[in-house]
């Protein structure tokens, strides 16, 4: 006992659970969340009731059919048989003894839509206006193959045209209209230069983008028309044939014909797509990237409001207060602060922020689209309520942080500053926060891991089940820190929990809760770079 | 102090009769006033800084005792006496570091070259300007070698590369260690070793060429060989610089200084020329000091 032994296997014994636990959550994420996009072989399975069903098996389980009777097992599977137009349901279970036959049909297609979940079938033919082109499982694939990328393309380029093209010229007409009315709120409803003025530029400008906007109808009916020339004709397992437009299909493969490459391949689409695309279906399938984009730029905003503030506050905490009552109530108000629940400034944002500061910007700079359109711009949630909310929220670890490295900053240095003649503030910055820097960094670390993984304050000022409209874009002023935006930890939930289609949406969750995970270990790897290379810099060597 | 009288007394009655005098040293550490016995050679110099019946207070308790002591020009005048005497404390009260410190208040006054130190429109910045000083642990900051010398010449908004670059080489050979350093000057300070470190921080002390230079037990944190290269260049900055120094180290004091103070418990005891102090003190109380016999 007096060697502490049993402390020391105590000891050991923590961190070794805690480390278990860590390592076995990252471990069942990770699988998780990678695996769902390895394609599966589809089966067809023959049911003794006459019924054939092709698709992926989900899951097996042992179910009793009687409690009273404990040897009565029966095993059954998930299958996720899609086609919900025809079968009218996502998933089956399927009872081990009903199967008479079970196969891995060679042409068995899994095809990804725009809309109502997956199609599983075989390829028929290709149709171009309604004549075949191609016959047979075979040619049929090989010529969708070929035609795919085109069409993908061209429909991205439609869509780029209906949402951003037409989306800025409705920004143009609306800007336009809404200065006419504010003329009006400034200059009165009579005739004056001004007024006048405003309604000429309003009125070319409707003309201009009248003329535009025609011309980019005709372009999207151009391309819309060529896309919908193109039609895939599929038979299901139970023989019925279902027309597919080949526009709507996303990604098609055929996962008993792929081998090791091809699965590669299909397993990187399946990727990219996630991380490039739009949500569709209520956020359960198709990709996440306005969630990326809404996460990185709200966490970098938060990073760039808090950095400033919680620095300033902490050196003068630290540097300039006289030690005393009322700083050391301060301090303790500050430590008091991160533990407040995350949800209580989310509703402070909401009530200060968004209606408070938001609703005055409205009121001077936004009457117009107020009072016209009955539409808040900044007196709603939005990127940067979201952002500053969360700097509140994160400004204790700062300050906090960046207070115990200021102490760990040798006394000596200073004196040693002072000595050759420097003031305060020449001290401060030539000598103590470059010293700090490290240590004000991990602060700066702790703060934007915690900000990018927070839920419950950003669903009150700004966060949205979907928003596709990007933070940032190519129409003039680039970022639009009004906007509301997604986020991945909020996508979780949603996800998780509001999704319609929930076995297709569980897998969905670990997945982004892996992308969550790898985009935080990314944000802090890079802070945790930057101050390494500050320590090889600034951190003392031994002599 | 209790517990230092208490020394005193057994370290002077285990001397017995030998013929320590103990007198003095009880009187002081009763708190009576005793006056200094300083040799009037001193009075002979020119002095650059010049103390005058200066006090020093740590909230009630006083630690430095009515000194007053001129410290002669372009000599080396070494401050030596037991820990908690007030040497470091003296020397801190001379570029008015002690303002750093709360509670600190004083009495008395110091004059730099005829100016008043502790006159109300002197400017504590441009005061520390003037003087130079160097610490017991050797402080380089966390920049390059280069960046260390030019400090002083930096916080003055000095801009000029040949100019900076010119007072590096001067100021680092006038502290021995442009040679060690020339090539890496971009280096990290950090990286040198504890007597280079030194060796830097009196360079970056001497770089704005300071009327006086402080050094607060400099050797006190390095091995014997940095000692012995810290002690040569204080040698070779004799003549050129005023020194003051304070120093725990009997050897170090006779060996490099001119002029030797002895202070006990906030009060200057004796203060002469050095070889005077070592060999031939006035007061029995600084013999059996200097000679190791208590302390």
């Amino acid at each position: 006992m007096a060697h502490g032994e049993p402390w020391v296997w105590l000891m050991s014994g923590s961190l070794a659970v805690a480390v278990t636990m860590i390592v076995g959550l990252l471990l069942f994420i990770t699988i998780r969340g990678s695996l769902h996009f390895w394609p599966r072989p589809l089966y067809e399975i023959a049911l003794s009731n006459g019924e054939t069903w092709l698709g992926e098996v989900t899951s097996l389980e042992t179910r009793a059919n009687n409690l009273q009777n404990d040897t009565d097992f029966d095993d059954r599977r998930l299958v996720h048989v899609a086609n919900f137009e025809v079968t009218g349901t996502h998933y089956k279970w399927i009872d081990e003894n009903d199967i008479t036959s079970t196969q891995q049909p060679r042409f068995a297609t899994v095809v990804e839509r725009l809309e109502s979940g997956r199609f599983h079938g075989f390829p028929v033919r290709v149709l171009k206006n309604g004549v075949a082109v191609s016959n047979g499982p075979e040619k049929a694939w090989a010529k969708y193959k070929e035609i795919a990328p085109t069409i993908r393309q061209q429909f991205r380029d439609a869509n780029h045209i209906d949402r951003h093209k037409r989306g800025e010229l409705q920004q143009r007409l609306r800007s336009a209209r809404l200065a006419l009315f504010d003329t009006r709120l400034r200059y009165g409803t009579e005739k004056n230069s001004f007024v006048d003025a405003a309604r000429a530029r309003e009125k070319q400008i409707s003309k201009e983008v009248a003329e535009l906007s025609s011309r980019l109808d005709r372009k999207l009916a151009s391309l819309r028309t060529a896309n919908q020339a193109w039609d895939f004709e599929f038979e299901t397992a139970e023989g019925q044939s279902v027309i597919l437009p080949v526009e709507e299909i996303v990604q098609a493969w055929q996962p008993n014909n792929l081998g090791f490459w091809g699965t590669l391949r299909v397993y990187g689409a399946r990727w990219w797509e996630f991380l490039s695309d739009d949500p569709r279906e209520a956020n359960s399938a198709g990709g996440v990237f306005p969630a990326i984009c809404g996460t990185v730029s709200m966490t970098l905003i938060m990073a760039l409001l808090v950095a400033p503030f919680g620095v300033l506050a902490a050196l003068y905490l630290r540097e300039y207060a006289a030690d005393g009552p009322l700083t050391a109530t301060v301090r303790i108000a500050i430590n008091n602060l991160a533990g407040v629940p995350s949800i209580v400034y989310g509703a402070f944002g909401i009530g200060f922020f968004c209606y408070g500061v938001g609703g005055l910007i409205d009121e001077f700079f936004f009457r117009a689209s107020l009072l016209a359109d009955n539409q808040p711009t900044y007196g709603t949630g939005g990127l940067l309520w979201a952002s500053l909310t969360l700097a509140l929220l994160t400004l204790p670890v700062v300050i906090v942080a960046t207070e115990e490295a200021l102490v760990a900053v040798p006394n000596s240095m200073r004196e040693g500053s002072y000595a050759c003649g420097a003031s305060k503030w020449q001290t401060i910055r030539r000598i103590v926060l470059p010293r700090a820097l490290p240590g004000i960094m991990t602060g700066l670390i702790l703060a934007m891991a915690r900000a990018a993984g927070e839920v419950a304050p950003l669903m009150l000022v700004g966060v949205k089940k979907v928003a596709l409209d990007l933070p940032f874009d190519t129409s003039f002023p680039f970022i639009h820190p009004e906007r509301e935006f997604m986020h991945l930890a909020y996508l979780i939930y949603d996800v998780g929990f509001q999704s319609p289609n929930s076995q297709a949406a569980k897998p969905m969750v670990f997945t982004i809760t892996l992308l969550l995970v790898v985009l935080i270990a990314a944000l802090n790897i890079t802070a945790i770079y930057i101050r390494s290379h500050l320590k090889r810099r600034y951190a003392p060597q031994h002599f | 102090m209790p517990v230092q009288k208490e020394n005193v007394s057994t370290a002077i009655s285990s001397d017995g009769g030998s013929g320590v005098s103990s007198d003095r040293l009880q009187a002081v550490a009763r708190g009576d006033n005793i006056p200094a016995e300083v040799h009037k050679s001193v009075f002979e110099t020119t002095p650059v800084l010049k103390i005058n019946a200066f006090n020093l207070w740590y909230g009630t308790k006083q630690v430095i005792h009515n000194i007053s002591m001129p410290i002669p020009r372009n000599q080396i005048t070494a401050l030596v006496g037991p820990s908690g005497c007030g040497k470091s404390t003296l020397l801190r009260s001379v570029n008015r570091m002690n303002d750093l410190i709360q509670n600190v208040h004083i009495a008395g006054d110091m004059q730099l070259n005829g100016d008043s130190i502790y006159d109300s429109r002197m400017d504590v910045i441009d005061l520390r300007k003037r003087m130079g000083m160097v610490f017991q642990k050797p402080n380089p900051f966390p920049m390059s070698i280069f960046e260390n010398v030019v400090y002083a010449l930096r916080i003055d908004g000095e801009k000029n590369r040949s100019v900076l670059e010119e007072v590096c080489e001067i100021s680092l050979r006038g502290a021995a260690l442009w040679d060690e350093v020339k090539d890496c000057l971009n280096d990290s300070a950090l990286k040198l070793s504890g007597g280079q470190q030194q060796r830097l921080c009196i360079a970056r002390a001497v770089a704005a060429e300071p009327e006086v230079l402080l050094l607060d037990e400099p050797c006190s944190a390095l091995d014997p060989i940095a000692t012995g290269k810290i002690e040569d260049l204080i040698q070779e900055l004799r003549g050129q610089y005023s020194v003051l120094m304070v120093t725990h180290n009997m050897q170090q004091a006779s060996r490099t200084s001119d002029y030797t103070a002895f202070l006990y418990l906030g009060r200057l005891i004796e203060y002469g020329p050095t070889s005077d102090i070592f060999t031939n003190p006035v007061l029995r109380e600084t013999e059996s000091y200097v000679t190791g016999r208590f302390g």
